[in-house]
């Protein structure tokens, strides 16, 4: 069947601001919004849009389905009778059509120190039951989509705050039973865009598509950055 | 223009290139290494990997059993020093994986959980859930981060080497946000762009895999070896192609046809084995080559079932359970609810081969060199050697890690002796490309990209798919030249500078036309059946050792056309047997032992 969809289209290089078009594409049941975006593209060579694995794992083709952030390639025309208007991903810097600037992102991923800290070294794994790895592993889902940060209106009022992608990583490092680098993650934790910037809305949640669960961890980090800060009070600085 | 120095330039943000770039950074920090990507890191088709990596781990198991089912698998056009080179030193990656955080799945007591997988005589994959590539490259991305000397520039989409005398001297990108080419300047290069699944109208891979590595070496003069072989995997979902990973067979999971039947006992993978009770290298766990036949056969037998269209078989995972299904194979369960409507716990999966891997590549030596000075190649974009004619399943992915170690290594010591080309000798390269760029547009305004992509694709399909014959090869051929020149004089649809995605996908076109007859001139050329090489020409149905134990190497000539040379096989231990597997591989094993 033909179904007509809504794209809001900008090009930098001519367009003031961005504006809205409507396309027909063909759809059955299959039909992802990412397969109705190709289409388009096809009669309209000039639309940009990320995607890459079509699977839901590479996290490139997220976007906004009728204002809600969504991946593409996981969003089906059938679930939109009353049809879809798709959007660039809010509360980033859109570049082009339904590109966004992903830089501050990238930036705050890196901030939390998304790395193993761990100084011994050696030549054999170490040991981590599977309750220890159940501790973290949801946590370690996060495929940085960014669909988290559309949902977050904290991070809308204030781009600065880490963000529900980062500081779930935070978490899931500092909740792994390898890692020895929870006292160097924490101070970006407690600073002012660290865990309290969030207002526990619970949104990032709800439309994470790998059950990531972003608004638990940043609340889990809440415990322990209150646990940290009055460990630093009764403690004399240097004493720690 | 842009221009930049660097030490190091790897291309490519796979697994690969950023094993490599960490290899690079630990050997050398005053080096400064240039991660060069046409998207970010994380998206890079490493991701879309689910099985796992291969590594022999248990206590029962040995080097050489590792090593005979990979040259056996490779249906013994394996680079056996090679071979031997990647046995002994994938544990000891995957250990440095774990120590850098990475999530493998564990036993009870807390020790690394290895799973079956096809063609491996023993348990030794070891495994995120089916989550695998996602993990490893999310941890090596992650871990990349603390290393100060490597510097990314992502959605930067590279053009051409520069070639100074046989030896690199760095690389010309455009920035893809801007549309400006930059120009970076390097002692070593290492390419690490991944494979060419997408010149193939059906396939598992990413819309990214469009074997631009590949054609960049090979218009510099570098030969890419054994690219006749294109592993079609034999469980892709239908229509879209979608990985259903073989870890489902790994499990437990079976093919069964239309009439419900386990069909792979009839292609000397049997005797059937009881259900829940899956043994390695018989059955649904043979290799990847033997499956895909073995679905052709059915098909062309009318026993295939038919899902909107398409023929397909159906792998059963309902006695698996949906505890354990959750717990081993959620990404499935996941894919195959959104993408077919099926619960694996209740109903069979349907599925077919699409495309899946390039076991051939970038021609390098043992230490990922190729025939340019500084230029080096790793994964699925290079041929180090290792896959032959069939890879088997979790060898790629520790093949990422031991080989990228390597060349990050050497590129490293090479930068540390060598000085930059100076900027006079690339003026005229850059000079050209430029000029390329601003004259673009081609201009035939009549034809357009989708047009030619399809029509590539398809005759790929149709002239190099699971099976082949010499007419088909040829008119294969034939189409893809004339394919060419239209592309030739085809106009680019956007002029635009920002986020231009209409040039990108010329540039990708353009190199998957020339990976695509390299394909296909190869296997024209190899007038046996070996691997994933199957002919269906009269007296080439087999193997034939006294001919065609050789690499074949394609080589491109001044009109785009490919000259095919031959390489002799490295055999240091194990000659040419016979490739069996099944109960008549047991009893093969049992006399070999």
């Amino acid at each position: 069947m033909t179904q007509t969809i809504v794209i809001a289209r900008y090009n930098p290089e001519q367009d003031e601001k961005p504006h809205h078009e409507a396309y027909q594409v063909q759809s059955d049941d299959n039909t992802s919004v990412l397969d109705a975006l190709q289409q388009v593209q096809q009669q309209d060579p000039g639309l940009s849009f990320r995607w890459s694995c079509r699977m839901a794992i590479c996290g490139s083709c997220g976007v906004m389905v009728n204002g809600v952030p969504k991946l593409g390639c996981q969003t089906f025309l059938r679930d939109y009778p009353a049809g879809l208007v798709i959007t660039p991903l809010s509360n980033f810097a859109v570049e082009k059509d339904l590109i966004v600037n992903m830089e501050p992102f990238l930036e705050h991923l890196s901030a939390i120190k998304p790395w193993l800290i761990n100084t011994a070294e050696g030549t054999q794994p170490h040991v981590q039951t599977p309750k220890q790895l159940a501790k973290y592993q949801q946590f370690a889902n996060c495929i940085n989509c960014g669909l988290c940060y559309s949902a977050c209106p904290q991070f809308g009022l204030n781009p600065e705050f880490r963000g529900p992608a980062a500081l779930a990583l935070a978490h899931r490092y500092n909740l792994d039973s390898r890692d020895q680098g929870k006292a160097q993650r924490m101070p970006e934790l407690n600073a002012k865009n660290g865990v309290w910037t969030c207002t526990f809305v619970g949104f990032c949640s709800e439309v994470c598509p790998k059950k990531v669960d972003p608004a638990a961890a940043i609340n889990q980090g809440k415990v322990e950055s209150a646990k940290d800060m009055i460990v630093s009070v009764l403690k004399p600085s240097g004493a720690r | 223009m842009l221009q930049l120095d660097m030490d190091i330039i790897v291309v490519g943000g796979g697994g690969a290139g950023l094993r490599a770039a960490i290899a690079a950074a630990e050997a050398s920090p005053t080096l400064n290494v240039a991660l060069v990507s046409k998207v970010y890191p994380m998206r890079s088709h490493t991701v879309a990997a689910e099985g796992g990596a291969a590594a022999v781990t248990l206590s029962e198991d040995s080097l050489q059993s590792h090593f005979f089912d990979t040259v056996a698998g490779s249906d013994w056009l394996a680079e056996q020093d090679v071979v031997e080179f990647f046995v002994q030193h994938a544990y000891q990656e995957l250990v440095q994986l774990e120590r850098w955080g990475c999530p493998w799945s564990r036993k009870n007591d807390g020790s690394v959980q290895v799973r079956r997988f096809g063609g491996m005589k023993t348990e030794r994959t070891w495994f995120a859930a089916d989550k695998t590539g996602f993990h490893i490259l999310h941890t090596l991305f992650q871990t990349s981060l603390k290393y100060p000397s490597i510097e990314r520039f992502d959605e930067y989409f590279v053009l051409d080497l520069l070639v100074v005398d046989q030896r690199v001297a760095g690389v010309l990108a455009i920035r893809y946000s801007t549309g400006e080419l930059v120009q970076i300047r390097a002692k070593s290069v290492i390419l690490a762009t991944g494979g060419a699944g997408r010149v193939f109208h059906y396939n598992t891979n990413s819309g990214i895999v469009t074997g631009d590595g590949m054609a960049l070496a090979l218009r510099h003069g570098v030969a890419l070896r054994d690219m006749e072989f294109v592993q079609y995997h034999p469980t892709g979902l239908p229509g879209s192609g979608i990985l259903i990973t073989e870890a489902c067979r790994g499990e437990g999971g079976i093919l069964l046809n239309k009439d419900g039947y386990r069909y792979l006992q009839d292609y000397g993978l049997g005797p059937e084995t009881p259900l829940g009770e899956p043994r390695n290298k018989c059955m649904e766990l043979g290799p990847r080559d033997r499956l895909s036949q073995a679905f052709w056969q059915q098909q062309k037998l009318g026993l295939t079932g038919d899902y909107q269209g398409h023929a397909v078989v159906y792998l059963d995972l309902r006695h698996l359970g949906d505890k354990h299904l959750k717990e081993r194979l959620p990404l499935i369960c996941e894919l195959a609810r959104d993408f077919v409507n099926v619960d694996p716990a209740k109903a069979p999966i349907p599925v077919r081969p699409a495309v899946h891997y390039t076991m051939g590549g970038v021609m390098t030596d043992i230490d990922c060199q190729t025939s340019i000075q500084g230029l080096f190649a790793i994964g699925e974009c290079a041929s180090v050697g290792l896959h032959g004619a069939n890879r088997l399943g979790s060898n790629s992915l520790s093949e990422l890690l031991v080989f990228g170690k390597v060349a990050g290594e050497r590129a490293a010591a090479l930068a540390q002796q060598n000085d930059h080309v100076s900027h006079q000798a690339i003026a005229q390269q850059t000079a050209v490309q430029q000029a390329l760029l601003s004259g673009m547009p081609g201009h035939n305004t009549n034809d357009s990209l989708v047009a030619i992509r399809t029509a590539m694709t398809k005759a790929m399909e149709e002239g190099c798919g699971i099976y082949r014959d010499a007419n088909s090869m040829q008119h294969c051929l034939d189409q893809l030249h004339s394919l060419r020149q239209r592309y030739q004089v085809l106009n680019v649809e956007d002029q635009g500078k920002v986020y231009n995605s209409a040039l990108l996908q010329h540039l990708e076109l353009g190199f998957g036309l020339d990976v695509a007859m390299a394909i296909c001139s190869s296997a024209l050329a190899r007038k046996e059946s070996r691997g994933a090489h199957q002919r269906l020409d009269e007296g080439l149905t087999a193997r034939n050792d006294a001919e065609f134990l050789q690499h074949s190497l394609a080589v491109q000539q001044q009109d785009g056309s490919i000259d095919i040379r031959w390489q002799a096989v490295t055999i240091t231990s194990l000659p040419p047997g016979q490739r069996l597997y099944g109960d008549c591989g047991a009893v093969n094993e049992g006399k070999a032992s």
